[in-house]
This record gives structure tokens, sequence and C-alpha cells, in this order.
């Protein structure tokens, strides 16, 4: 990383990290909801940005790694329980839906991911067990070694340290050179099969990888709000986590917390004056698709003199 | 019980028959312009709801049987005509996307303009009564579903396969730079084909009325079984859709009177057994 | 006479009622430079296809080394030592030229899988990258990314691209199409300092292309194989020269 960005993004930290300490309940809260998305968003832009597989039904595993969490936690408020259960099991689900997904076209890849979610979504909401369509409630907190979680600026200071480390990982991830053959395919997926790469089982693992760390902003999620609801399923949901990679700018994953802040920060004031949030939606997704398909980074490279 | 039997029969025909005309439109929508047009749940949704209108308006079910398709029908060419075709020279992905937005958009409209409460949607008074078949009790307006149906799918496979319209409409499906190169207003036809397709789109959405009543959500619930119909059929395949809708129709209405608690699963176990045995679907073009 | 590298065996691809490729049979030496001419729509590039795995055949077979590899994938094509370059450009446009060929070089190595590694320290593929470049002449244009490259600079980087797999046995889809003069005699001469453990197969439409670099030409007409020989000798064939007429 070059000097200039290395500051910037330390100050971001900084500013980010003393949030709590000046302002008021609602905004670290909403902060901290910028925050979960933005780790939702990131690892939907692993799958979008780079390995070039637009997912519809991402939400499958943010709804896997949410109620996953809601059940450990119940047993043992650990962070087994709060991370590390979640992210298994929507890593594996991430696997077994991979696997189906992408064996076909690139066309039937939208539907099945779209139709695997809405599944996810049919059964939380009929079933008893996971509490229908009202969900499980009373998430508690995990107890993390060291730090009181269940105060606003402890799990801000956990927050933080999380999506910090997703962060560099994902970081990391895309610059090895697992990352730059998920780049390849991206550019030309014909050419790298015919180069010798086992693509599909390439786009797999960033499959698994993506669905894993949605698993972790789900199970987050559900630590956050003490609850957890089918919502988490819908395709609502993937919706909004695409909107935010498309906000933000695809292939860039700053551009994804960008991203989440900016869909976030205009839900927020929009449903103040108006119930048709939605409606507003729709428009700023097909307004985004239409004239802005580089999203906020893409515009401010373009203003920089920077290509794209 | 073989009475019960046969009523489910039906019914699951009946719900083939929605699923039927929706997915014919997906897959032409997609064998023409390359695009999953997931707001295609929207096309069925608008027209259930120009129906209620309608019929309320008019107390005339066959006038709104008429006019909602073609309402529907025009939106369709509006969008593709303003939203769509600035989109060609870019991937299908990011036409796929604006689909996806659409889906909000038209969800809200519909909230907006309507309510969000369930309404529902009265039969024509001649098919407001059941009768008995074969030992089964079924209300007469689903036998007229399964008729009319069945008679849309004769006529559209009369207007694929033996029409010189019919025979453009192939031809792009099958290669649209082509067809366009003999001289063909591809543009023109792209648009006519979304409009067709949305308009069967709300067709089927009139026609569910009745039965399904309208509600805002309606469009994704039912987009989701339309979408597993083309994979299943295979994508592009008048064939596919008509095999695949009757396939899943009735595999989705045993599966909710037999086990409700996984009546979706059994269509996703379905899906997936295509996926993996035949990727391209039952009548799809191989895919490599 | 040592087996054969790459036998075509009977192999036949129909596109419905359209028969593009019909018993097709050849056989290639290792070490071996052969040239596949024919008129537009032999079935050329047909051949090529089936062979990398790209399509798959309606009958035949295709022995590599003895082993039968039809029906293969292409990347599994790939893996046993075939590479191909494409006659229409078919690059990694937004990604440097040494990304190009760092990609082709890296291909099947395990470094590929990981995951927070980093990319420099991944020696073998970067400076084979960097051979290849030399040798396509592209020494000078690493950094750029390949969609800026000249037309000619493309097609060299796409042969460099197929180069840098390592294969045993390289394909050419018209190395030279559409290229100036001065370019394609580059080409010529850069594709004669190969080393000859790299057998050639080159589907090539330029004769004096053919003839500086080809040991035996084999000429397809309609999908079937019409006559085989050393250059001289199908030059000197006047069916060739007849099935050629058609096409002038």
């Amino acid at each position: 990383m070059t000097h200039p960005r290395l500051l910037a993004s330390a100050l971001v930290v900084v500013a980010l990290a003393l949030f709590p300490l000046g302002a008021g309940n609602y905004p670290v809260k909403l902060l901290q909801e910028i925050l979960i998305w933005g780790i939702f968003a990131m690892s939907l832009d692993l799958l979008m940005g780079y390995a070039g597989m637009v997912s519809f039904g991402h939400s499958a595993f943010f709804g896997i790694g949410g109620y996953v969490a809601a059940l450990a936690l119940g047993r043992s408020p650990g962070l087994v329980s709060a991370l590390a259960l979640p992210a298994l099991a929507a890593g594996l689900a991430a696997l077994l839906i991979g696997f189906f997904s992408i064996r076909v076209s690139g066309v039937y890849f939208i539907m099945l991911t779209l139709a695997f979610s809405q599944m996810f979504h049919a059964y939380t909401f009929q079933v008893s067990w996971l509490g229908a369509e009202d969900g499980l409630v009373g998430i508690p907190r995990p107890a993390v070694p060291g730090l009181d979680v269940s105060t606003l600026r402890g799990f801000h200071a956990y927050l933080l340290v999380l999506l910090g480390l997703l962060a560099l990982a994902l970081a990391r991830i895309v610059r090895s050179p697992f990352g730059h053959v998920l780049r390849g395919i991206h550019e030309n997926e014909a050419r790298m099969e015919a180069l010798g790469y086992a693509v599909d089982r390439y786009k797999l693992l960033a499959f698994v990888i993506a669905g894993l760390v949605a698993g972790v902003a789900g199970s987050l999620y559900s630590q956050f709000n003490g609850s957890i609801t089918p919502d988490a399923f819908f395709w609502k949901t993937s919706g909004e986590a695409l909107l935010m990679v498309i906000i933000g700018g695809t292939g860039t994953l700053g551009g994804a917390l960008l991203g989440a802040a900016a869909f976030i920060l205009l839900q927020s004031l929009v449903s103040t004056y108006t119930e048709r949030w939605m409606l507003i939606l729709g428009a700023t997704f097909i307004l985004f698709v239409l004239f802005a398909p580089g999203g906020i980074v893409g515009a401010l490279r373009g203003r920089l003199g920077l290509r794209a | 019980m073989p009475g019960d039997l046969f009523a489910q029969a039906l019914n699951g025909l009946a719900y083939g028959v929605l699923l039927f005309l929706l997915s014919v439109g997906l897959t032409l929508i997609f064998g023409m312009l390359d695009v999953v047009n997931l707001a295609h749940g929207s096309f069925y949704m608008l027209g259930a709801y120009a129906g209620l209108s309608l019929i309320a308006g008019t107390g005339n079910f066959w006038l709104a049987l008429l006019v909602a398709p073609l309402a529907v029908g025009a939106i369709g060419a509006v969008i593709e005509r303003s939203c769509l075709r600035p989109l060609y020279r870019r991937p299908p992905l990011d036409q796929v996307l604006l689909t996806f937005g659409f889906i909000y958009l038209f969800e809200d409209l519909v909230k907006w303009i309507w309510g969000g409460r369930i309404r529902s949607i009265p039969p024509p008074d001649v098919f407001s009564g059941s009768v008995s078949v074969l030992g089964a009790i079924i209300p007469s307006y689903r036998l007229f579903v399964i008729a009319f149906g069945l008679a849309m799918a004769v006529l559209l496979f009369f207007l694929i396969e033996r029409t010189r319209l019919g025979a453009i409409i192939r031809a792009g499906v099958f290669d649209a730079e082509m067809t366009g190169g003999l001289g063909i207003n591809i543009h023109r036809v792209f648009t006519g084909v979304f409009a067709f397709g949305a308009a069967l789109g709300g067709l089927s959405g009139v026609i569910a009325g009745p039965i399904q009543s309208a509600y805002p959500s309606m469009g994704v619930t039912i987009l989701i079984p339309a979408l597993i119909v083309v994979v299943v059929g295979g994508l592009g395949s008048l064939k596919g859709s008509l095999i695949g809708s009757l396939l899943i129709g009735q595999a989705e209405t045993f599966g909710k009177a037999w086990l409700p608690e996984a009546s979706m699963l059994i269509i996703y176990v379905l899906m997936a057994a295509i996926v993996l045995v035949r990727p391209q679907g039952l009548f799809g073009r191989p895919l490599k | 006479m040592s087996a054969p590298l790459l036998a075509v065996e009977a192999l036949s691809r129909a596109f419905g009622a359209l028969s593009a490729l019909h018993r097709v049979s050849f056989q290639v030496t290792a070490r071996e430079r052969r040239a596949i001419i024919g008129p537009n729509g032999a079935g050329k590039t047909t051949l090529f296809n089936v062979i990398t795995g790209q399509l798959a055949p309606s009958g035949g077979r295709i022995r590599l080394e003895g082993a039968p590899i039809e029906g293969l994938s292409p990347h599994a094509v790939a893996r046993r030592g075939i590479s191909r370059s494409f006659q229409r450009n078919n690059l990694f446009p937004k990604l440097a030229v040494q990304e190009n060929l760092r990609l082709a070089a890296a291909a099947g190595a395990p470094g590929t899988w990981s995951l927070l590694g980093r990319l420099e320290r991944q020696r073998g593929p970067l400076e084979r990258a960097r051979e290849v470049a030399e040798i396509v002449g592209l020494a000078g244009r690493l950094a750029s990314p390949a969609g800026l490259l000249s037309y000619g600079e493309q097609r060299q980087l796409e042969v460099g691209v197929a180069l840098a797999t390592g294969p045993r046995l390289l394909l050419l889809d018209e190395p030279t199409a559409g290229m100036s003069p001065e370019e394609t005699q580059r080409m010529t001469r850069m594709l004669e300092a190969l080393p000859r453990d790299v057998t050639l197969l080159i589907i090539e439409h330029d004769m004096d292309v053919v003839g500086s670099l080809a040991d035996r030409v084999t000429v397809l007409h309609y999908g079937e194989v019409l006559t085989e020989g050393t250059f001289a000798e199908v030059k000197a064939d006047p069916r060739v020269y007849e099935v050629y007429l058609g096409e002038a």
C-alpha cells in the first residue's frame, strides 16, 4: 500500500475507533450497523468484483451465520459460538450450494443462488423450532476475554477488531496468487480454462470464503440486534448487499464499506421522510446500473484522473 | 381418497399452467436477449393487480383478461426500450442487475397504489361454482384455467413453430447477431419479444388472481418456482417450459399437501438432481 | 518410426446436419512442425477446438502419446501438455502483459492455491513470463495492459500466452492473421527459433510462413483430409490448387 493510502486508512480507523467517545447512542448504533453490513458487502465484493460471480442469494450465508449464532450463543456464549460455528456452518452451506450452482453456466448460477436463499427463507419462515416468522430472540452477547461486549463501547471495539482482521485477510487474499487467478477468471474465464486452470474449483473456494465471511457478518448481526428473523435470508437482504457493492464500486473492497455507509445513511435519511424507501432503493439500483456502473470509487478514480 | 388425489392433481395442473405462461416469457426473453429477467415475477404481480382494478371497475373478467396483459406488455416494452437497450453493449449481467432493481420498484409501487393487504379477486360468474369430476369436487374456475392454459400452449406452439414471426423469434433465439444481419430490425424484435414475454406474465397473473388473490410479494413468490421450471426444462425451450411447469406444478402441490413443512424442499431437490445429471435441463441446449 | 505425439483417428464433429469434420485422420510426431491448411470453412479451427476439448467430438479418437484425450475438458487437455493460441485475440485486456504471461506460466502450479502468500515469492512463473516476453519481443511492454497493445503486439502476446504454459504440443491458430509483412516475418523468425521440443501444429493461410516453418502439411477441405505431404509435394498437387482457386 502506498503511503498516502496507508495514512488515510489509519485516519479512518482512528476516527471509527474514537467515534463512540463523542457521539450519541443512535449514531454509534448506525455506525455499528454500517460496519456489520460492510463486512457482508465486502464478502460479496470478493465474489462479484474479483471472481466475477454475481450471486443473488448471498443472504443465505448471512442468515445461516445469524441463526447458528443465535442457537449456539443460547447454549454457550463464547467466541466459538459467536464466530467459529457460524462461519463454519456458512462455509459448509457455501460448499454445498456452490457445488451445485457453479457447475452450471453463469446464467443458471444466478437463478440457483437466488432460489437456494429463498429456500432457506421459506424453511425458517415455516418451522416453529426456529421461531417461524418471528425468528429467534434473546440472543446474548458473547463473553469475550478482556472485553465487556454488552456495552455499546465494548461491542464497538469488538466490531472494529473483527472488521480490521477480516478486511486485512480479504485484502491479502485478493493480492495473493489465488486472488490473481480469480482476477484472471473474471477477465477471461474461457482462456483460463484453456491454460489449464480448473476454474470451477477456484470459483468454489472463492464462494466458500465469501460465504464464510458473510456468515460472520450474519452472526454479528444477531449479536448486535439480540435477535434474528427469516428476513436475514430474504432476497431483499441479498439485494441490499448487491446495491452496497454497486454503489461503492465493485472490485475495490474498500468501496464495499463506502457503499454500506452510503446505503445505510441514505436509508436512515429517506425513511424519516417517506414510507417509499423500497421504491427509492429500486430506483437507485436502476440508476446506478444505468449511469454509474463503477460506483463511488469508480467516479472518484475518474475524477482523480486514474484508470478505473 | 382417489377423489382427493385427483383433486390435488387438478390443482397441480392449474398451478402448472400458471407457471407455464410465466416461464415461457422468461425462457423466450432469455433465449433472445440473454437476460434473465428477474423482474418477471413483477409482471405476474402487475397482471394480477391490473386484473383486480379492471374487474372492480368494469365488473367484466373477460375484459380484464384481454386488457391487463396488454397493459403489462406495454410496460415491458417501455422498460426494454428505455432501460435495457442502452445496456446491450455491456455484459448481460448488468441487465440482470437492472431487472433486480425493478423487483423493488414494482413491489413498492403496487403497495403504494393498492395497499399492502391481500386483495381477493372474484372469478367470472360463469365459473364461480364447483363441479364434480371423477369424484373430486373442484372449483370450475380451475378447470377453466387448465383448459385455457392448454389452449394457450397449443397457440404458442403454433405461433413459434409455424409462423414467420415465430421463425424470426426462433432465429433470434438461436443467433441474434446473424438474424440482425439478415436485415431484420433486431432491436424491434427484442422489444417485441420482451413485451410479449411480459404480456404472457401479466396474463398468467390475471388468471391467477381468482385463485391466489393479489398481494405485493406474489411476484417473488412465483418467480422462484418459475426459475426452477426454467432450470429443469432448459433455458430457451418452449417444450421445456411446458414439461417443466407441469412437473414442478405437481411436485409443489403434492408436496404442500403431504409434507407441508418440507414442501419447498421437493422442488429444490428436483432442481439439484437435474443440475447434477443434466445441467442444461431436460430440453435445453447442451452447455458445451 | 517413433510413436506419434498426436494421433487423430477418424475424428468427426457435426453441428446438427452440418458436418464440420468428417473422419479426419493424421499423425504428428514429436519435434515435428506441421501446418494445417485449407480454404475458409474447411474445419481447421473446429479441429483445434475438438483437440483441445472446447468441443466434444461426434466420433473418432484423439491420442496424445497413445492415451486417448477426446472428450476431456479444456483444462484437462491443457494439463497434459497441449496449449493453443486463438484465431481472434483471446487475452486478458485489463491485465498487464506480464500478468497475462505469468498467469499462463503459473497454470497447474500448486502455488496458485496460496491464499495469503505474496505473488513476488512465486519466482518460477514470473521468470518464465519475462523469458517468454523476450522470445515474443514484448520485453519492453511488460507493464502495459494487454488491451492497449497494437494489434500486431497482441498477436505476439497471444502466441506468448500459449507458449508460456510450457507445452509439449503447441497449437497455433493463424498466428500471423492480420499482420503486416514485417510483423509476419518477425513472427516467422520467432517461431523458427523455438526449441524443437515444442512440437508445433499451425493453422496458416500465409503460404510463405508455411513454406518457412512446416516439415509437413495437411490439407483440409470441407472437413476432410484432402492430402498430406511436404510443402513442396502439397504445393505441386493440382487438387490443392483447385481447392484454393474456389477460394480466390
